[in-house]
């Protein structure tokens, strides 16, 4: 896993509520066996129209936020099924950080694993984020994983909450399984204890 | 005094440390072709094995046909990650209920029908579904292929403690009212992220009431309110049910066992962070109007107009649903026409959930403009409906027959709603484009969904003029 570092980023709106991991990348795309290259079909429904076009009136075809990597979005973002897929193609598209209201418990745990940074914060703020960017001038925001802090060219904007240990693990890109098996004696002890 | 939800995680708690994630130990892994080939492929890039292959079980479920499955697939990518599932399994020496057995099926539904979950376990799966099981009272979640991964390496998970929440849902189903209505009703009043950071245990004599079918059909859709796992404790109706299943413990290991069981229920006075209470009686059959599993309504109500939104974000949310589901505010649901119908899926193909649906098919025809499928969620289902009669109702009625997988819940395979159609489906999720881009999915029960086929609209199943 890449170490997440405190970085500047486009921010690209796409604020609406109950975005579920089918919208994020349609089943379609879950018959592959690798872990990349699924950028290209994220929102694939919502980016494309069936012969393949793009859809004019789609946040992500927008020019303006062709290099975006922060996603501002509604509440509950990345509910629905477990695919990591959401993740893998959210990262894979260049998003570093998805900022919403709140998020599916699955899809929040899988992108902690893969080194994409989902921020908690108030409904109002998260939307008067997507407001501004959705105004004219591109909107930049600054994320500051160590002191847990999301600013703008003026200065500070919100605090958000991270779990310690999840940050030190995203800050330092470490391994949950290498982690894990540091306990293999305490594991074995489990197994022994319960007869098998 | 603790909950359920406590104690099971209390004894599978391997190691916690301050401020970081505890270690949990994971009882049994369930695993098909679409989450886990990533997952071997990392264990395989580390250089570590599989820890525990006999806590480990495969089936194929999501991306295969459901006819003519002897022949090669038509599609390549599909083909290719089964065979990649079928070597992984042999490679790593996990058990693989493969297409030529009659075990075969959906995950959630091939794990129960086995004897494999049993109450007080923790079960995984990398499938958000997987909540299915703990109507058995199992700790049971989905995971994401990461995790799948973590779990093949280590056996445990790091997780964070989930919050209790406990829906009480106390009466007695009306007759024509179902589990699936139960669960639909409880989705609709808490919301779609209700129930997101808790476990639900469900309780209550409606809840008590319902058979394991049932239950699992409530604990299902736990994770479309937004829960970590649903759970229902142990009692007869699950020692039942559990009794004689090939791995269910047998002779002197299951007295033991259901002594041990017997004591999983959350103590009197725990307390919980959250509750919710809901009464059966006044339960009626839902259909889902929008694209989330929230938006439902009841089978005597209509269309919401947008002065019903609470607020001027889910107003907005209303307006994109009326258009994706070509729908006008208003309507009633009894006007709503369906092009297909659709009875499958982990919430709703069991051998209750057919014999409902032939219940009503009965001496009826499916309706000349609507295409009607049934897949059973198991082979052994598939057979055991054969021999009960129920398949030939179904047929004699026109409903496709098919052989078991996810079929049409997902659309994976070729069981796709063309863009437009409407359909009456037993599975859980309404979101665009599950069931095929474009495709509108209104979510009801069995029953619902075989009258519906019939008429050929949305009607109240509790008017229903059963032949005999
Ligand atoms: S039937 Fe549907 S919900 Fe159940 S495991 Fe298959 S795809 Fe998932």
């Amino acid at each position: 896993m890449d170490k997440f570092v405190t970085f500047r980023g486009t921010v690209a709106p796409l604020f609406r509520a109950n975005i579920d991991t089918d919208q994020i990348i349609p089943k379609q795309f879950l018959t592959r066996i690798e872990r990349t290259g699924y950028g290209a079909f994220l929102f694939n429904d919502w980016r494309f129209n069936p012969d393949g076009s793009k859809k004019a009136d789609f946040v992500l075809n927008d020019d303006r936020f062709s290099g975006a990597s922060i996603l501002v979005a509604g509440p509950n973002f990345g509910c629905g099924s477990s695919r990591e897929h959401a993740a893998w193609s959210i990262l894979d598209h260049g998003f570093k950080v998805v900022i919403a209201p709140s998020f599916g418990d699955i899809f929040y745990s899988n992108s902690l694993k893969n080194g994409l940074l989902p921020i908690r914060l108030d409904n109002f703020l998260v939307e008067e984020l997507a407001a501004r960017a959705e105004g004219s001038a591109a909107l930049q925001l600054t994320i500051d994983l160590e002191d847990r802090l999301v600013s703008d060219d003026k200065g500070r904007l919100a605090a958000f909450e991270i779990d310690d240990f999840r940050r030190y693990c995203l800050i330092n890109g470490l391994d949950d399984i290498g982690l894990t098996l540091q306990h293999e004696d305490r594991i074995s002890a489990f197994e022994a204890k319960m007869g098998r | 005094m603790s909950t359920l939800y406590d104690k099971i995680w209390d004894r599978h708690l391997v190691h916690q440390e301050e401020g970081k994630p505890a270690l949990i130990y994971i009882d049994l892994h369930l695993i098909h072709e679409v989450t886990s080939p990533q997952a071997f492929e990392g264990l395989r890039l580390a250089g570590r094995s599989l820890r525990r292959p006999d806590r480990t079980f495969a089936t194929i479920d999501h991306a295969i046909p459901t006819i003519n499955r002897n022949l090669p697939f038509k599609d390549p990518i599909a083909a290719q990650q089964v065979a990649t599932l079928r070597d992984n399994c042999r490679e790593f020496g996990v058990k693989l209920y493969d297409l030529d057995r009659v075990e075969q099926g959906i995950i959630h539904v091939f794990g129960p029908e086995q004897g494999l979950t049993h109450p007080g376990m923790t079960i995984v799966c990398g499938d958000s579904h997987t909540s299915t099981h703990g109507a058995f009272g199992a700790l049971a979640f989905g995971i994401g292929t990461s995790e799948v991964e973590h779990v093949f390496a280590t056996q445990c998970l790091q997780q964070a403690r989930s919050k209790n929440f406990r829906i009480n849902v106390e009466g007695e189903l009306p007759f024509g009212v179902t589990a699936k209505d139960v669960i639909l009703g409880i989705i609709n009043q808490i919301g779609m992220g209700g129930a997101t950071g808790h476990v639900i245990e469900y309780t209550g004599s409606a809840i008590r009431g319902l058979s394991m079918e049932g239950r699992m059909t409530v604990c299902n859709m736990s994770i479309e309110g937004g829960a970590r796992a649903g759970l229902i404790a142990p009692d007869e109706t699950t020692f039942e049910y559990l009794k004689g299943r090939p791995f269910a413990p047998k002779g002197e290991a299951w007295e033991k066992a259901v002594d041990d069981w017997s004591g999983l229920a959350t103590d009197e006075d725990a307390a919980f962070d959250k509750f919710a209470e809901i009464d059966a009686n006044s339960l009626e059959p839902f259909v889902t109007w929008g694209t989330s599993p929230d938006m439902s309504v009841k089978i005597t109500g209509a269309v919401p107009e947008l002065s019903d939104a609470r607020d001027s974000g889910e107003a907005s949310s209303f307006e994109r649903m009326y258009e994706y589901m070509g729908l006008e505010p208003a309507t009633p649901i009894e006007k709503i026409g369906i092009d297909r119908a659709f009875i499958g899926s982990c919430t709703n193909a069991r051998i209750e959930d057919l014999r409902a649906a032939a219940k009503v098919a009965k001496g009826y025809k499916v309706s000349s403009g609507v295409n009607a499928m049934v897949v059973p969620g198991s082979m052994q289902i598939k057979q055991q409906a054969e021999e009960e009669g129920i398949a030939e109702i179904l047929t004699d009625a026109g409903f496709e027959w098919r052989d078991a997988g996810c079929s049409m819940c997902l659309a994976m395979n070729e069981d796709v709603l063309a863009p437009g159609e409407r359909c009456a489906s037993t599975s859980n999720r309404n979101f665009e484009g599950r069931q095929g881009r474009g495709g509108r999915t209104h979510l009801v029960s069995p029953t619902m969904a075989a009258a519906a086929a019939i008429a050929g609209h949305f009607v109240d199943v509790r008017d229903w003029k059963f032949k005999s």
